[in-house]
């Protein structure tokens, strides 16, 4: 299945803002995070096809994947 | 006060009111300019301060806006221009909260910071810059850092909440007794070249939902610190959220986040649900 993956912030830095993946059928966001090499802090914000969604998500043929990181200064 | 009211009727000019007829009503009858403000506009007449925000704020709306009162959390990056613009706004009522004194590592964003007060609270800072600006303007400085065991006493009476803090941990604290209280919440946060601003309305538990995955205290700026623009981009959207709120106007950031990206100017909406 073909997955875009689309990342935001301090992410995208040495790997990309936007890339399509072939994945193989149950993949989560969690195996993309690892795939990625992003240590599992770096990610807190998942979406999927904009919804609200964690690493446990399976993912689907289509399915589009955001990963933000947190940001908490003021 | 009927005293008080043919003295303001008299000075107006037009529906204007001068500085200096505030200044001179709240000496010769024994106000505070902040009372005076307030009698100022319940005559419908507008202190001329505020003329220039005339096509965007009604007279009406200037004395909702000066009957309300916004608690500020963090007088640092963020909080410093928060509580500038409020009271260049015309909110009544600031409470200033925060537990530290100014390092020279502030000074590069912190519009409270000056040479001249290192070392010195920035709750006070905070209510000394707002009484060179806008003296009719109430500022409440607290010096001690909110929490769980303070929350409850702190947002008595707030009308409305700007998050301007610099962690994690006292951040969902916040949210959870706003969400108690019911009080409306504007969260902004700042990292680098990137920032984030949503509202949380009592009910949606909007800062839970974006912190649920995150055991960190602090997100990107652990690294990347904080330029001297970004607090003033995202504080300038909270205030906006906040000025629409109380004069329930517009349309709140409500169950969306906009993410900031600065380093390559891209702005994402995001649906918190």
């Amino acid at each position: 299945m073909r997955v875009t993956v689309k990342l935001f912030a301090t992410l995208r830095q040495e790997r990309f803002d936007i890339d399509t993946f072939d994945l193989a059928e149950n993949t989560t966001v969690g195996d993309i995070v690892t795939k990625l090499g992003i240590p599992r802090n770096e990610v807190t914000l998942i979406f999927v096809n904009g919804r609200h969604a964690d690493r446990t998500t399976r993912l689907a043929d289509g399915d589009s994947v955001a990963l933000f990181p947190p940001v908490g200064g003021g | 006060m009927k005293k008080l009211n043919d003295f303001l009727s008299k000075n107006a000019q037009g529906d204007l009111i001068s500085w200096q007829a505030q200044i001179q009503a709240a000496e010769e009858f024994g106000l505070s300019l902040h009372d005076v403000e307030k009698a100022i506009l319940t005559l419908n007449l507008l202190p001329a301060r505020y003329q220039r925000n005339r096509q965007t704020i009604s007279t009406a709306d200037q004395l909702k806006l000066f009957e309300s009162k916004v608690a500020v959390i963090g007088c640092g990056g963020l909080g410093g221009y928060i509580i500038e613009e409020l009271s260049r706004l015309g909110v009544g009522t600031i409470k200033a909260i925060d537990p530290d004194v100014f390092e020279e590592h502030n000074l590069n964003r912190q519009v409270l910071c000056r040479v001249s007060n290192l070392g010195k609270s920035k709750a006070r800072a905070a209510e000394v810059r707002v009484h060179e600006i806008n003296p009719a303007v109430k500022v409440i400085p607290i010096k001690d850092a909110f929490s769980r065991q303070n929350g409850l006493k702190l947002l008595e009476g707030i009308n409305i909440v700007a998050d301007a803090l610099d962690n994690v941990p006292t951040r969902i604290d916040l949210a959870r007794i706003c969400e108690f209280l019911e009080i409306p919440l504007v969260h902004g946060t700042i990292g680098g070249w990137y920032g984030q601003v949503t509202t949380q309305w009592p009910g949606e538990g909007t800062i839970q939902k974006i912190y649920r995955d995150c055991a960190e205290t602090k997100g990107v700026e652990r690294t990347l610190g904080n330029p001297a623009f970004t607090p003033a981009v995202i504080a300038s959207l909270e205030v906006a959220e906040i000025c629409k709120a109380l004069l329930d106007q517009g349309t709140s950031l409500r169950q969306r986040m906009l993410f900031i990206n600065m380093l390559d100017m891209e702005i994402d909406e995001i649906q918190i649900c």
